[in-house]
């Protein structure tokens, strides 16, 4: 985490973005961010949500987490590709997101599948090991979501790291409970292409860090 | 080649009378309107023939049908699992329209005495055609009701007089790998094929359809012929049938080849015995219970217990998912 570069990568160093000119893009990430929320109200005015909007809405809401977690995932090996360690101020916001739609994912189980009775949901938790890990998930990822200030940062110390590293198991279940979703109708097109992403994301930082290993006591993790 | 000399006039009969040489006119245009549209008809056609689809009127038959109200002829024919045109629930509508149903036989073979290949035409006139409004509830949790026009199954099979071998009914489905998408991924082994035991076949709710909303079946939705066995999760239901054997021992279906562990040969829809990915108890009838309605419960049977339940006596129906 933001060790000075090294000096073979001397050339990515003309241009640096400070953090303020990446806190600049907040904003436009704010956006981007709730574009999918918006076109759930847009296709919803627009008589767009199919014959089912409760399934397709539940849906819809799970692909969004997935994809703002990859998104997340994909901060750190980006600032180091592009030399750009102020890009982890970017880092938050996307996890954030992720939280947010998986929140809403969260609720149309809840709600929509569960009726809001807490009974059936711990039988659903518990019978059923497709909705295990996806509640799994949900669960670290709330941990994650509620020591994401800098105050919960400093607190934890260490332990913030340690804890934190859990997005990689968030990343692992998410695409588990996507498989097995698509499991049944041997439709593994989706949960491919998302664990085939998530899987480079996590390569890269296993290379990255074996590579630290081998240089020496001096190299750092990713 | 002859060359013709200046002042030379062809003789008359070689000259194109004027009304052939008009005609050839407009049919040249009209072949180049044609190879225009020729273009654009998969476009046009995507979800316009759903909406002129040719009548198909039935018999009301009121003693046969649910009196829940109708799910609208849109989702009916735009919200579809048939998965050699594609997973997701749009893809049939999109893409079935390049499904041939004509011309169009129905096999029907096996354990019968007179076995026969039958023309849709042919099976049409078969039996008087009835409209039945039945639920139909999908093993994913959702449910529709919809007026089917068709005949008896039964209608059919007595024609073809089974014989004491027979104990089950083997439905195979159409393939046609140029016009179906989805066949190109092993989501299923293709053909589909479903199956019945004879008595479950024989059961007068056992319906044979050949329409929708008193229209000739939209392709979606597994024209030319189908079933309709409303006590049964909707995949049961086999579409678009171009075979029908009568044999001895239990068949086995597409999804219990899939997932055996998942669907079983009888697929009754049973609240009390969940899907081993998620519970029967409830499900959500389209175009009906909106956001805020909360599921409705599912019916043993999917509420035909008083006409099927004796089908079933004395069987575990855990055991028998």
């Amino acid at each position: 985490m933001g060790r000075p570069a090294s000096g073979e990568r001397a050339h990515v160093h003309a241009a640096q973005w400070s953090a303020a000119a990446v806190g600049r893009f907040k904003p436009l990430l704010f956006v981007a961010g709730l574009l999918p929320f918006a076109r759930w109200f847009w296709l919803g005015f627009n008589d767009g949500l199919t014959a089912n909007p409760v399934e397709f809405l539940t849906r819809s809401s799970g692909t969004w987490t997935l994809v703002c977690l990859l998104v997340t995932l994909s901060i750190t090996p980006l600032r180091r590709l592009l030399g750009q360690p102020a890009l982890v101020r970017l880092r938050r916001p996307c996890g954030l997101f992720a939280f947010f739609y998986g929140s809403l994912h969260f609720m149309a189980w809840v709600w929509w599948d569960r009726g809001l009775d807490p009974a059936s949901m711990l039988q659903d938790v518990a019978e059923r090991p497709f909705i295990t890990v996806g509640f799994a998930a949900f669960v670290c990822m709330a941990a994650l979501a509620a020591t994401s200030t800098r105050w919960a940062m400093r607190r934890m110390g260490r332990r913030w790291q340690v804890l934190h590293r859990a997005v990689y198991l968030i990343g692992v279940l998410a695409i588990v409970h996507l498989w097995w979703h698509k499991a049944g109708k041997h439709d593994f097109q989706q949960p491919l292409a998302y664990g085939v992403v998530l899987a480079v994301l996590l390569g890269w930082r296993v290379v990255v860090a074996l590579r630290a290993r081998r240089a020496g006591p001096e190299g750092g993790g990713p | 080649m002859q060359i013709r000399k200046p002042g030379q006039v062809p003789p008359p009969s070689e000259i194109t009378p004027e009304a052939v040489w008009l005609s050839r006119r407009e049919w040249m245009a009209r072949a180049a309107l044609a190879a225009a549209a020729a273009g654009l008809p998969s476009w046009a056609a995507r979800r316009a023939f759903a909406q002129d689809a040719a009548a198909l009127p039935g018999q009301p038959s009121p003693a046969f049908s649910v009196m829940d109200k109708q799910t609208s002829f849109k989702d009916v024919t735009t919200y579809n699992n048939y998965y050699e045109f594609g997973v997701d629930k749009g893809d049939p509508a999109e893409y079935a329209g390049k499904l041939q149903t004509r011309p169009w036989t129905v096999s029907i073979e096996g354990e019968v005495r007179r076995p026969q290949v039958f023309d849709i035409d042919a099976l049409l006139k078969l039996a008087p055609l009835e409209d039945r409004v039945y639920r139909l509830r999908c093993v994913e949790g959702w449910s529709m009701v919809i007026p089917w026009v068709g005949y008896p199954l039964s209608a059919l099979l007595k024609q073809v007089e089974p014989t004491g071998n027979a104990k089950y009914v083997e439905f195979t489905t159409v393939v046609q790998r140029e016009n179906m998408p989805g066949v190109r991924y092993p989501v299923l082994e293709w053909p589909y094929v479903e199956g019945l035991r004879l008595d479950e076949a024989m059961h007068p709710l056992s319906l044979l359809v050949f329409g929708v909303y008193g229209k000739v079946l939209p392709n979606q939705n597994g024209a030319p012929l189908r079933l309709a066995v409303p006590w049964k999760y909707g995949f049961k239901s086999a579409k678009s049938l171009v075979s029908i054997r009568l044999v001895e021992r239990q068949p086995t279906s597409s999804w219990m080849q899939a997932a055996a562990n998942e669907y079983g040969f009888y697929a009754n829809v049973n609240p009390g015995v969940p899907h081993p990915r998620w519970s029967q108890a409830t499900e959500r009838r389209i175009g009906e219970d909106g956001l805020f309605t909360p599921k409705r419960k599912t019916l043993l049977f999917n509420g035909y217990a008083d006409q099927v339940a004796s089908l079933y006596q004395g069987m575990d129906l855990k055991a028998n998912y």
